[in-house]
């Protein structure tokens, strides 16, 4: 029997995903290009747009690069500076943002008072087709409210960044990814003194339609690199080979 | 439009409140307080006046004409408020509504009255109402406030036709005319009985001996000069009004009436090109209760159907009570409308996008609008004052945003005071405890030092450490001032950076 040629199981494939609920990104948009390391495991190796990304941030210390992570993901996504929604209850400083290419003037921060309100103010904004990127801290939510959050964004096409702070194992919902953002040790490209770049380990452990991922990423000059940790050798092995 | 001005003369105002508050209170009544030394009566009743007991006569003459005579000490600083208060319950009947001390109003019912059916109808429903309160009024509606004045207290014509007022005042007493009470008696004596007299006298000689405030209260009430009325409320420039005949007790009445109301006064701004940036409802409640809903918007916009998507949101709020008989509805400082040229093609049209506004104005009159802000950069190096809210929705930052500096994602305000193990001055710690752990120290930067803006603030300079501990997590720690043998150094951590 004859084999199929390769490009029909890609078309095949791609076929099954539009089937499944994902949107095919436009074609001006080629989300996932700025993240060339992502793509084997992003369905048809692009990061999905209109959809909401869930971000763990309840252990201590993951706020801040999970919040910086985000920033660099939308300044990579949308390069063209659209406007962003960034509802908060954190210590966040919008000076910072700059850092991470994303002009602080370009954000709208909502600081809302309460869960209830922060459910609100997250589902209005993924409402609004003028924005393109919501970021949303919230504690908690249940499966009816992430189903909302995607009714909502499959509506107006807005991406959806939520960041997670509830503890315990992370509840069923209907993001299409989960992930799990920690600093990692910075580095310096030649062994020099002082704190090196922003670095990342970043643990994709649910991508709808996708696989699942572990990097460890850097900052660098406004664009997001991988850095392969040297091999590390135990401080017994390294007896062992000075003999 | 030709004026049309009422008097309202409340002539036994106190001792009829009185009786309206102490409904066993029969028969002749006065009120008295203390005159030198002796108790005086200082308001009557109607029975009470018509057995010639008057204002200022003694309280133990006043008894001896009536043995049945019913007093009561005049109780201090109510009747201040109370006539004010009679005025802002007549905003029912015109906008204009002036206090005549110390017992009357004056309504401006010019526009009014065809509301009512005609002027006749009109006045009989204040006077009805009045009626039904307990009060005894006397109207009198004329084309000048002196005609109105003088011939409701002193006359009994009701309704002076404009023009007619000259004949009106022809045979009432010089007192009539608000002057002076020595000069009403000096006139008097002069045998100028009539405002008639006084009218055929020549200017000149009257100003002379009677001075100038009796010449222009007598052309004020003619007519022919002009008078400054002070209202209790001005009258905004954009209002509208809406008396429901039949009281509104239910939410649908409620949103129908406000969707009349805005159609009215944005159809008005529209014309001038004006738009709505604040917009205040208020309702009167038949019991007299006042309620104010306040909207705000980013941007002027005239759509009505936008503004009462705004309202919708705070209308739970309004209590009807017994029923709602007046809405008020106000724009106090219109803005000229930026009308831009619609363009489908653009997807984002960044901060001019109507979606943002009306998400802007909804998130605001839902939550509060202090939690809602865009930033612009702050001219300051000190870290909590490096930015700043952004007036307006639409509006750029003047400055560009310094990105040359490490600062951290996350500020701690205030800074936190940890305990650390720091070698020898200007070197970065070792080690620091926060939340009660041990945080080893593996990389440092700095120190970067940030003086205090001495014109905001006095006090110690901070030297900035970017540290990274054996976890892989960043801080961004301080010291506060300069190492000094006389008191300890203190740290803060201030920051998370990614």
């Amino acid at each position: 029997m004859e084999r199929p040629s390769k490009h029909i199981i890609a078309q095949l494939r791609k076929d099954l995903l539009v089937m499944g609920g994902l949107k095919m990104p436009a074609t001006a948009l080629s989300p996932g290009t700025a993240l060339p390391f992502m793509r084997p495991c992003l369905p048809n190796g692009c990061f999905p747009l209109a959809a909401v990304h869930e971000f763990l941030s309840a252990e201590p210390g993951t706020l801040a690069p999970s919040q910086g992570f985000i920033a660099a993901l939308v300044h990579l996504l949308f390069p063209e500076k659209t406007v962003i929604a960034w509802v908060t209850s954190s210590k966040l400083f919008p000076p910072a943002l700059k850092n991470f290419g994303i002009n602080p003037d370009q954000v709208l921060f909502i600081h809302p008072s309460g869960i209830k309100e922060s459910l609100w103010v997250t589902d209005e904004a993924l409402k609004c087709r003028g924005i393109t990127a919501v970021v949303t801290e919230l504690n908690g939510f249940d499966f009816t409210q992430s189903r909302r959050f995607q009714l909502a964004v499959e509506q107006s096409g807005v991406t959806g960044f939520i960041l997670n702070s509830r503890k315990g194992n992370a509840a069923a919902n209907a993001c299409v990814s989960r992930w799990q953002i920690r600093a990692a040790p910075s580095q310096h490209p030649v062994d020099l003194p002082g704190v090196g770049r922003p670095a990342w380990d970043a643990d994709l452990q649910k991508m709808r339609n996708g696989k699942k991922g572990n990097w460890v990423l850097q900052w660098n000059e406004n664009r997001m690199q991988q850095v392969i940790p040297p091999v590390s050798i135990p401080a017994v092995e390294r007896k062992k080979i000075a003999g | 439009m030709e004026k049309r001005l009422v008097s309202v003369w409340f002539p036994y105002l106190k001792t009829e409140w009185m009786m309206r508050r102490n409904k066993s209170l029969r028969g002749p009544l006065v009120l008295y307080g203390k005159e030198k030394g002796r108790l005086v009566v200082s308001a009557v009743n109607r029975e009470a006046a018509d057995a010639d007991i008057k204002r200022g006569m003694a309280l133990v003459d006043a008894r001896a004409v009536l043995f049945n005579l019913q007093a009561i000490e005049e109780p201090p600083d109510v009747f201040e408020t109370l006539l004010q208060k009679i005025a802002a319950w007549f905003i029912r009947f015109s906008p204009f509504i002036v206090i005549q001390d110390p017992d009357g109003l004056l309504v401006d019912a010019s526009g009014c009255s065809h509301l009512w059916g005609g002027e006749e109808k009109y006045l009989q429903d204040i006077f009805l109402r009045m009626k039904n309160l307990h009060y005894t009024v006397r109207l009198c509606m004329a084309g000048t406030t002196g005609t109105a004045w003088a011939v409701c207290r002193f006359g009994n014509q009701i309704n002076i036709p404009s023009g007619l007022e000259t004949a009106a005042l022809e045979h009432l007493p010089p007192a009539s005319l608000r002057i002076d009470p020595a000069v009403a008696v000096k006139l008097n004596k002069l045998g100028l009985r009539e405002i008639g007299d006084l009218r055929r006298m020549p200017v000149a000689a009257l100003r002379r001996r009677m001075g100038e405030s009796c010449v222009q209260r007598l052309h004020q009430a003619l007519g022919t000069a002009d008078e400054l009325l002070l209202p209790i409320q001005v009258i905004p420039a954009y209002q509208e009004r809406m008396n429901c005949l039949v009281p509104v007790v239910t939410r649908s009445g409620i949103e129908m009436a406000l969707q009349q109301l805005l159609e009215k006064i944005c159809l008005r701004l529209a014309a001038e090109n004006k738009g709505i940036r604040t917009a205040v409802l208020t309702t009167y409640n038949i019991d007299g209760k006042q309620q104010q809903t306040v909207i705000g918007t980013s941007r002027a916009t005239s759509n009505a159907g936008y503004v009462s998507a705004l309202f919708d949101l705070k209308l739970s709020a309004i209590e009807p009570g017994w029923g709602i008989e007046l809405f008020v509805l106000e724009v106090p400082d219109p803005e000229d409308q930026l009308t831009g040229q619609e363009n489908i093609w653009v997807q984002h049209r960044g901060w001019k996008d109507d979606g943002i506004c009306a998400l802007v104005d909804k998130i605001s009159n839902k939550i509060g609008p202090g939690k809602i802000h865009r930033y612009t950069p702050a001219a300051h190096h000190w870290p909590e004052r490096a930015y700043q809210p952004l007036s307006a929705v639409g509006s750029e930052p003047v400055i560009a945003w310094p990105d040359h500096k490490p600062r951290p994602l996350q500020l701690l305000d205030p800074p936190c005071l940890i305990k650390v193990t720091a070698p020898i001055p200007d070197y970065p710690p070792m080690n620091f405890q926060y939340q009660e752990k041990m945080h080893k120290i593996i990389k440092a930067d700095g120190p970067e030092r940030i003086e205090q803006e001495w014109w905001i603030q006095e006090g110690m300079s901070r030297d900035y450490y970017q540290v990274e501990d054996d976890n892989g997590n960043r801080y961004w720690i301080f010291r506060q001032g300069h190492y000094h043998s006389n008191h300890p150094v203190q740290w803060f951590l201030h920051g998370f950076f990614v």
